[in-house]
């Protein structure tokens, strides 16, 4: 589903991404974790398409196509979800609206009718319960005033109402109670499927615990260093980053 | 035949027969004649050159072959017509306008027979108070032609139910339409009304709108009042809103600039006494090359009034957007509260923005904040809506309306408020 091969990016003069391959397969569950500053946020921007880092070399196969050539909003037709780490407040935008707007783009690019309103407000009751969201939230201005938990589960519930090929979750535990982690937990586990996938990049294995990964990245310094099962989350959690520092530090010594 | 002798040839013609008005007529004259068009030093209209527009083109007072059929179809619908005061070509015209109210609610007469019956004293007490604020040709040179304006009364402890809604209709078929509408509302105490001015240009040529529309509120009025114009790229609009606050009261104004050539919009909130309170808002939402200048006044002069500005821009293309704020504070305006705020998008490169706040304040115990910001669209906003797979343009959209909505939702009567969503909406190209 997505291929990344040597993914070299940089902001401004500063590289970030040294060199990344991954690859993700339906049904599939990657997490990427690492140390702060290891490039994992620069990872997920990078793929949604954030024009503020340049690419400066590799390439990303998402599907058949060249991602890297995709504009952000064909992407997200195409079917990639970035759930945003810090979701932008936007007043004077309807969360509604903008979620209706956003689906009916998409079913446009598909080639399908838009939903009208009454499709599209029985789809979005289901998709509430998923992820214990009320309306109240939802026709309210998008992010204006909501805690960081419910940005989080907006942004879940955004998914869930897109319904994307390969999710990208931005530390989406950052800032999260147990309560929340497990409702946006709990959403994403009931959107899993044999045909789509999910690649969660967190610094804690923290949500690994309700979230459970096929396979662990650890990345660092802009390479992924080491790769395994979800037994290397557990070894991360125990031993902390600064052994992978070592191990890294003393190959290229 | 130059601008100015078109003008002379046009006032003497009317001067036979302007009764009571005569006296501020020939003195408007006078002050015109002596002053002249505002030049480019004249700081007030440094960005608006209103000069410039003045040609020997202009057709002053121009006769229209429309009909009442053919001016029905530019009037709004619903309840928007209801109390429907039409201007053709800047003089008033009893025949096509339409007021539903009673008598005993709300009165409307030409301006030139307020002059002359029971309204006689309130005319020559507020007839021209905008000059006060506005010592410049261009207010003369509508007062030197205010019998063609119009008088509204709107009667003591009433509340009028629709909105007043006066369209001003130009008809530049024939060249160069040059209209000079002046109104003059009396709102009595305690009485309420919603007044609304729209404009709309007929025709290929250009046209100029030099328009006073003066508001005397007495105790415990309140004043809605929205500007709402779209006239088209072609069409040029000065405009003097006036607003005197003799006792205790509350207005709102809410001015929507969305096309034009030069337009100019002065508002003024004259708070006489004690107690009153002031809300202005505007939008200026510009394309092409466009010029709107809005210019503000707030005079505090009395103790514990409360004035709250908002004006926000948006340029594209080369349209240039002025924001310029005046606020006084005399010596007696104790426990003043004043805001304003002004903040501008630029949308491409070629547009500008200018805007200046000028508090003047000679009190020693008032709250007063200004604020203005110039910028672009915010960028994390715009990424996120794509990351969603709306589209660019749909982006936008989207949050060039979100910015503009603070100053719709100031228009608290639900059918024009409508109505200026759609406006904008349309323009944006924004329809959800």
């Amino acid at each position: 589903m997505l291929k990344i091969e040597n993914l070299q990016a940089r902001i401004e003069e500063k590289e970030i991404l040294k060199g990344i391959n991954l690859d993700i397969k339906p049904g599939e569950i990657h997490a990427i974790m690492g140390p702060n500053g290891s490039g994992k946020s620069t990872l997920a921007s990078v793929l949604a398409g954030r024009e503020d880092y340049e690419v400066t070399g590799g390439t990303v196969d998402f599907m058949g196509k060249d991602l890297l050539d995709m504009a952000p909003e064909d992407r997200a037709k195409e079917g990639l979800f970035l759930a945003f780490q810090y979701p932008v407040e936007i007043p004077g935008v309807s969360t509604t609206n903008f979620i209706k707007s956003a689906v009916n783009e998409k079913r446009k690019y598909q080639g399908l009718e838009p939903l009208d309103a009454a499709q599209f407000l029985k789809i979005m009751k289901e998709k509430m319960k998923l992820v214990e969201i009320n309306q109240s939230l939802l026709s309210r201005s998008l992010n204006e005033g909501f805690s960081g938990g419910e940005k989080k589960r907006n942004e879940i519930f955004q998914m869930a109402m897109l319904e994307p090929k390969l999710a990208i979750l931005d530390e989406t535990d950052s800032g999260l109670d147990i309560d929340a982690l497990r409702i946006v937990a709990n959403g994403v586990n009931q959107l899993r499927s044999k045909d789509n996938a999910f690649l969660v990049v967190t610094h804690y294995q923290r949500l690994l615990d309700y979230i459970v990964p096929d396979f662990v990245h650890v990345l660092y310094n802009g390479r992924i260093v080491r790769s395994g099962t979800k037994e290397l989350a557990l070894e991360l959690e125990e031993k902390g980053y600064d052994f992978i520092k070592a191990e890294v530090e003393a190959a290229n010594a | 035949m130059d601008a100015t002798t078109i003008l002379q040839n046009a006032f003497e013609r009317q001067a036979s027969h302007s009764g009571n008005l005569d006296t501020f007529h020939s003195e408007n004259w006078k002050n015109f004649s002596e002053w002249g068009l505002p030049a480019i030093k004249h700081e007030e209209w440094r960005y608006a050159r209103i000069r410039n527009v003045f040609n020997d083109k202009m057709i002053l007072n121009g006769s229209t072959s429309l009909n009442a059929d053919n001016i029905k179809t530019h009037l709004l619908e619903g309840n928007l017509s209801k109390n429907a005061i039409v201007f053709i070509n800047g003089v008033y015209n009893a025949s096509l306008s339409t007021i539903t109210e009673p008598e005993n609610q709300l009165v409307v007469k030409s301006l030139s027979a307020a002059a002359e019956d029971e309204d006689a004293a309130f005319v020559k007490a507020n007839l021209g108070h905008s000059q006060n604020y506005h010592r410049d040709g261009i207010n003369a040179l509508n007062a030197a032609f205010a019998a063609g304006g119009v008088y509204i009364k709107v009667k003591k402890g009433k509340r009028i139910e629709h909105p007043v809604v006066v369209y001003h209709v130009t008809d530049a078929s024939n060249g160069f339409a040059f209209a000079q509408p002046r109104v003059l509302v009396n709102v009595e105490a305690a009485a309420e009304v919603v007044l609304l001015e729209t404009y709309t240009k007929l025709g290929n040529d250009e046209s100029l709108t030099n328009e006073v529309f003066e508001i005397c509120a007495s105790q415990d009025a309140i004043v809605h009042y929205v500007k709402i114009q779209n006239e088209g790229k072609d069409a040029n609009h000065a405009g003097t809103t006036h607003i005197r606050q003799l006792e205790k009261c509350v207005t709102h104004a809410v001015t929507l600039t969305l096309s034009g050539k030069l337009v100019r919009n002065n508002l003024n909130m004259v708070m006489e006494a004690a107690n009153s309170e002031s809300h202005m808002y505007g939008l200026y939402l510009l394309n092409g090359e466009t010029l709107a200048d809005n210019h503000t006044i707030v005079d505090n002069q009395q103790p514990n009034c409360l004035s709250n500005e908002l004006y926000k821009g948006i340029m594209d293309e080369k349209s240039t957007g002025v924001f310029n704020g005046k606020i006084f504070v005399r010596q007696d305006a104790q426990k003043t509260n004043a805001y304003q705020s002004n903040k501008n998008i630029l949308i491409s490169e070629n547009a500008s923005a200018n805007t200046k706040p000028q508090l003047e304040i000679f009190a020693d115990d008032v709250k007063c904040s200004h604020g203005c910001t110039i910028g672009k669209l915010d960028q994390d906003a715009m990424f996120y809506l794509k990351a969603r797979g709306i589209s660019e343009q749909t982006a936008r959209a989207m949050l060039l309306h979100a910015f503009a909505i603070d100053i719709l939702d100031q228009i608290k009567n639900e059918e024009i408020r409508n109505y200026a969503d759609k406006l904008i909406s349309e323009r944006l190209s924004y329809d959800f």
